[in-house]
């Protein structure tokens, strides 16, 4: 699935990161690599952006750049 | 120490890493701010003696990497590259170590001489996270620092290490690197080969990093290894793109990318070597903080609570010492006056160069409280909270979540709101930014509202003014969206933001930001707007001979003796009423006489000249005066005004709305002149900002006629479509 489409709370791995240039490029430099497990924290109170913890820290994205990112849902 | 030496260290690290509180404590007050040559991104710098030593300690922008997609990227790489410090001070943030390292294995393949500093381990610590320096140090071959840079421990090792880094000889040991995947690795060793056989001489870079860079199509690499090779760099670029092919089909992706995910696949072999994490589930301070701040439901609320205490302490307290420094000004005005004997260099020193620069520098304690404040929001991590609440709603104008608090400020002042776009990270986030600023209304405008559409409009007055925000607003929103669509076309800079955690500040931060923003503004104040304080000066007090239609002097005189008689021929009880008549008659004579001064004035003969410009509008020449002279601030509108309809001064707001409404003006010429005050071209101290804040003569020059025309089409189409309604 995308990660666009987790729930607040849901954890998940990544699958793959699409997009294309300095975009997809960035995501990538900031640890969203394959492999990389991500939790949900939450989405901003507009639904847009969307917090993530991985790899100890919090990141946001925009739903848009998330919609960009596969990922496997992980068993709570 | 017989010969001393001046040793260059940079101070690279990711944003939030902690890096700007390490340097201010190497460095102190002896800090140099300025911009990286040619970019609008800052560049400090501090010269410290140390053991012996001359340091000079820069600080690059905080970057998580250095690929060349942003200027800080591309700043801090080429000072690395270019200038060869002696030593690298990376700055990670222990409990963020995994992505820190990402940055620092770059600098580990530039091949420079680069220091790991571990900043906030006791934060790491209290996580439960673990840090074996010793091994980190052993597996990367970089000496490793403790430091905890709020509680200024560690600096002083971390000093001597630099030093001591410094002084070592360079091809001591085999360095290190990220190990990529096998066919990366071929092709980066075939070409390093190639680059050493054709072109070792020609180019200064580290050979194994020149060959990883062009295997990632990095173009300012490329160019300047075309640039410097000349024919055997071509050659070597031409093997370089059969490499990026053949590796594209074998790993069905970029090699870049493929780079990317190895470095990381190196960093995770060595966390797993290095970091003990004990703690279950980190207890995470802030994450509770946030559950509050960026709630749906009070998230919101909290943060336009917090935007509105800005606001307020911003221009509601500094409104105090805004008239402190206002009576300041006058009794130093009123000291030359006294001292200066009468003359045209008297009048200069006051109303051109007092009167002019005190008019500016009363936005000082409006600077020092705002930016205190944004100091505030940025070191305790709640900026980037704002940033994530606004996203949604700013992202509809093409912009980032931070531009909202530029463009909100921008209703109080528009000197501190265009300095407070430094916080945007994009260049062209900032242009925007900037552009599009003006047009919310500040609040020297405001006067100007409040008298015309207080006579012309009455009870209906709340409305007309509210709805002139609102204008401002939406045509922000439109310029934001047609800038972005044409002259700042692009991708939106990405939204990819890190959320640091909740820091308590420190005072000594805080201070030290808000002093190089007063200072950069003070600095402006001795240069251009001195220079146009005296040009706008110079246009109003020339010609010195005014041919007046009626020989005021001789007027005067003639009055004063009538009075005279009339007193010596007066009881002892009519004599006082007689010369407070007198008074009066006098000072009418002398605003008849200032008038016409002020009408044949260049600055008069300007605005009478341009009326033409106006009259579509429904401005009359006087209007079209004041507007001019509303360039240098534009509260100076009214009392213009109220200088051309010889009225007894801005104070008197009834006579000027009396002479106003005999003017021949009526409601509907107001509200057009009220819409062209609401857009038209920022005043002098804006526009030396704007200057120096987009770097750039093209930009301020477009800002300044694009807000004028969009001024002058909105009045006209105030104007001239009421007419056709019949107003």
């Amino acid at each position: 699935m995308l990660l666009s489409e987790m729930k607040e709370g849901e954890k998940g791995v990544v699958i793959r990161v699409a997009g294309n240039g300095a975009l997809r490029r960035r995501i990538l430099e900031m640890g969203i690599v394959k492999g990389t497990e991500v939790f949900v924290e939450k989405y901003a109170p507009l639904k847009d952006p969307i917090e993530l913890i991985l790899k100890g820290y919090h990141i946001s994205l925009r739903v848009e750049e998330a919609a960009q990112i596969t990922v496997e849902k992980s068993k709570q | 120490m017989s010969e001393k030496k001046i040793i260059t260290i940079a101070l690279a690290g990711n944003p939030n890493s902690g890096k700007t509180t390490i340097f201010n404590n190497i460095t102190g007050t002896r800090q140099k701010v300025g911009n990286w040559p040619g970019v609008t991104v800052e560049k400090k710098e501090g010269l410290i003696q140390k053991f012996g030593y001359d340091l000079k300690i820069v600080d690059l922008p905080g970057t998580y990497s250095l690929t060349p997609f942003s200027i800080e990227e591309i700043v801090a790489r080429d000072f690395v590259l270019e200038e060869s410090p002696d030593v690298v001070i990376d700055i990670i943030d222990s409990s963020n170590l995994e992505r820190s390292l990402y940055l620092a294995t770059q600098f580990r393949e530039i091949d420079s001489k680069v220091l790991f500093a571990l900043n906030m381990a006791d934060v790491a610590r209290s996580h439960g996270t673990k840090i074996d320096a010793e091994k980190l140090s052993n597996l990367l071959d970089v000496p490793v620092v403790f430091t905890v840079g709020n509680k200024n421990e560690g600096i002083d090792n971390l000093l001597q290490e630099a030093i001591k880094l410094a002084e070592s000889d360079p091809n001591e040991k085999e360095k290190r690197n990220v190990k990529y995947s096998r066919e990366i690795e071929n092709a980066i060793l075939k070409l390093k080969t190639l680059i050493e056989e054709k072109a070792a001489n020609k180019i200064h870079y580290n050979s194994r990093w020149t060959a990883i860079k062009l295997l990632e199509d990095d173009r300012i690499v490329k160019e300047r290894f075309i640039g410097k090779a000349g024919k055997a760099g071509e050659e070597i670029i031409d093997e370089v793109q059969v490499l990026r092919k053949n590796l594209l089909v074998h790993y069905d992706e970029d090699p870049e990318i493929v780079m990317t995910d190895d470095r990381y696949g190196f960093i995770a072999g060595i966390i797993k070597e290095i970091q003990t994490i004990s703690a279950k589930e980190r207890i995470d301070f802030s994450r509770n903080i946030d559950l509050v701040l960026t709630n749906r439901f009070i998230g919101f609320p909290i943060f336009i609570f917090f935007i509105w205490a800005m606001f307020q302490l911003t221009f509601t307290l500094g409104a105090y010492p805004m008239d402190w420094i206002e009576s300041g000004v006058n009794l130093i005005s009123s000291f030359a006056g006294n001292i200066v004997p009468e003359s045209l260099l008297k009048d200069l020193l006051i109303n051109g160069i007092i009167g002019g620069v005190g008019s500016v520098i009363v936005f000082l304690p409006n600077i020092l409280i705002l930016f205190f404040c944004i100091a505030l929001f940025e070191d305790t991590g709640y900026m980037a909270r704002a940033a994530f609440l606004m996203d949604k709603i700013m992202h509809l104008i093409g912009l980032h979540g931070k531009s909202f608090i530029p463009m909100l400020m921008g209703f109080g002042c528009n000197v501190p709101a265009i300095m407070a776009t430094r916080t945007l990270e994009s260049e062209k986030d900032r242009i925007l930014t900037i552009l599009i600023t003006p047009f919310m209304s500040c609040s020297a405008k405001l006067p100007v509202y409040i008298v015309l559409a207080g006579t012309f409009f009455a009870a209906k007055a709340g409305n007309v003014i509210f709805s002139l925000y609102l204008l401002g607003i939406l045509l922000s929103i439109l310029s934001g969206r047609l800038f972005r669509s044409t002259l700042l076309k692009g991708v939106d800079a990405p939204f990819v933001m890190e959320l640091p955690p909740y820091r308590v500040p420190m005072l000594k931060s805080l201070m030290i930001h808000m002093w190089d923003r007063s200072k950069m503004f003070l600095k402006r104040m001795g240069g251009v707007i001195l220079v146009g304080s005296v040009i706008v000066w110079a246009l109003s007090a020339f010609p010195r001979s005014i041919e007046y239609s009626v020989d005021y002097s001789f007027e005067i005189n003639r009055m004063k003796e009538s009075f005279n008689m009339k007193i010596a021929a007066a009881g002892e009880k009519d004599k006082e009423l007689l010369k407070n008549e007198r008074i009066a008659a006098i000072a009418e004579i002398e605003k008849a006489m200032n008038a016409e001064k002020t009408e044949k004035s260049y600055m008069g003969r300007i605005g009478k000249g341009i009326s033409p410009v106006f009259e579509p509008l429904g401005i009359d020449w006087r209007g079209s005066v004041s507007l001019l002279t509303g360039f240098f601030a534009k509260e100076i509108v009214v009392s213009t005004l109220g200088v051309l309809y010889s009225t007894e001064g801005p104070d008197d707001k009834d006579a000027l709305k009396n002479a106003l409404r005999s003017s021949g003006m009526t409601p509907l010429s107001a509200l057009s002149m009220m819409v062209f005050v609401l857009l038209y071209l920022p005043c002098l101290a804006t526009i030396a900002m704007i200057r120096k804040e987009t770097g750039s003569f093209k930009w301020t020059a477009f800002s300044i006629v694009y807000s004028t025309s969009v001024a002058w089409i909105a009045a006209f189409c105030v104007f001239q479509g009421g007419k056709l309604l019949g107003y």
